[in-house]
């Protein structure tokens, strides 16, 4: 059976079902959408889309995605510069952001150290770390991986990498979460947890 | 097609947006990859982490698929271990070992001496030695098993000493001491099965240094490859940790 959209709104589809999300059916539902609101919502999205291509670069202090290089955070002089938060991805990076809790600056390794998934210590921005922390008014340098084995091996290959420079090597607390109940947690939570607790 | 086993984890690999590829070292079904619908859940995350034990329902509508895995958690060490570097090294070794194996053969001893590894994680001398008889283990399920009962020059079962790097049969302190220079020195604690694992420094110096032979010559070598960078991160942090419980 002929299919019943051109060729254009096919290459379309087949597009937006890469996206992280959608699948055939989902895509064909939002090509339509765009296609309904082409003045409202194509037009603006194509251009903003023409734009984040030509301008999106990828910063080379820190490896955030930005406009500029280096990007705004870097450039920002009421970040302390003696603090960087190492993190896996720029998803991780905008997260941190949300919450408002970082006084420093960011590093973005671009990945965790994984056997099964073929990434090497060589595959990730450690050297250009291990340059950052160098520098003589470095004073901190925080591991904000995730808490799984591959985050934390990660960490631990950080921290000997790093153990030469005269730096603070800290990483993220692991516990209860707010508004976890302690019958919900899983029991490495809980056990994590009860070591790292704190005087209250 | 549909069983159930027992299982530790050893690696994970995101699939789409919501699902992982699991491997598992399996008490019956060896190594064994499955997808997990839904494993980048909140639920499911903490318990899908290497080195926790699963409880496993493998099903395929036929064998050599893929399948699928239903998850049970039935023991979360990987909490436990996580801030040991000895401990994340020795799990990524031993994964890195299982992977020499063919996919759903199974190797029933080798999953015991993974579980008492994996159990022991935690304590990082032990954890060391244990990895040591780990990689005999996997030396000798490779085909390169190495004979520690006799010494191979006068056939006497006690006073063993050293191994020869060539033959890979231990000698007795008294035949090999003219060659002490070109054997490997064999730590007590691998003499025999029943001895008592509390090795110092030295001796868990010995058994990487007689394990990593053994494995490079035979098992790396061949393949091309070196020693993978992780073991050298092992014997490092192993040494230091064992160096520190010795004072």
């Amino acid at each position: 059976m002929a299919d019943p959209a051109g060729p254009e709104i096919q290459r379309l589809i087949q597009l937006l079902a890469r996206l992280p999300g959608l699948g055939p059916r989902s895509a064909r539902r939002a090509a339509l959408h765009l296609i309904k609101r082409r003045d409202q919502l194509m037009g603006p999205l194509a251009d903003a889309l023409a734009v984040a291509n030509e301008r999106v670069v990828s910063c080379s202090c820190c490896g955030n995605v930005d406009t500029t290089d280096p990007c705004t955070i870097c450039r920002d002089a009421r970040r302390d510069p003696s603090i960087i938060v190492v993190v896996e991805d720029v998803s991780d990076l905008w997260a941190l952001e949300r919450a408002g809790a970082v006084p420093g600056r960011y590093h973005v390794l671009g990945g965790v150290l994984s056997a099964l998934d073929g990434i090497r210590p060589e595959d990730l921005a450690i050297p250009r770390l291990v340059e950052r922390a160098s520098a003589p008014d470095m004073r901190e340098v925080i591991l904000a991986l995730n808490a799984t084995v591959d985050g934390q091996t990660t960490a631990h290959y950080l921290t000997d990498a790093l153990a030469g420079l005269p730096v603070k090597v800290t990483r993220l607390a692991h516990g209860v979460p707010v508004g976890g109940e302690l019958d919900y947690l899983d029991e490495g939570t809980l056990s994590a947890a009860m070591r790292q607790r704190t005087t209250f | 097609m549909e069983w159930r086993d027992d299982g530790i984890i050893l690696g994970v690999r995101r699939h789409g947006e919501a699902s992982v590829l699991l491997e598992v070292m399996t008490r019956g079904h060896g190594r064994h990859l499955g997808l997990v619908r839904g494993g980048r859940s909140r639920r499911l995350q903490p318990a899908l982490q290497p080195g926790n034990g699963v409880a496993l329902v493998w099903r395929a509508r036929l064998d050599e698929h893929l399948g699928t895995y239903a998850v049970e958690p039935l023991a979360m060490r990987a909490a436990r271990f996580m801030d040991s570097p000895a401990a994340l090294y020795a799990l990524a070794n031993a994964a890195a070992l299982l992977r020499f194996l063919p996919e759903r053969d199974p190797h029933e001893g080798l999953y015991e001496a993974l579980t008492v590894l994996a159990d022991h994680l935690h304590e990082p001398v032990l954890a060391a030695a244990l990895t040591v008889r780990f990689e005999l283990a996997m030396l000798c399920e490779l085909g390169f098993g190495l004979d520690l009962t006799a010494c191979a020059a006068t056939g006497v079962t006690s006073g063993l000493a050293y191994v020869s790097p060539k033959s890979g049969r231990a000698v007795s302190q008294a035949a090999g001491e003219p060659y002490r220079d070109r054997l490997l020195p064999l730590p007590a604690f691998l003499r025999r099965a029943n001895e008592p694992l509390e090795p110092g420094l030295p001796a868990i110096r010995d058994g990487f240094r007689l394990t990593g032979a053994f494995l490079e010559r035979d098992v790396y070598g061949p393949r091309g490859l070196p020693l993978p960078d992780v073991r050298h991160r092992l014997v490092e942090a192993a040494l230091k940790a064992a160096g520190e419980t010795s004072g």
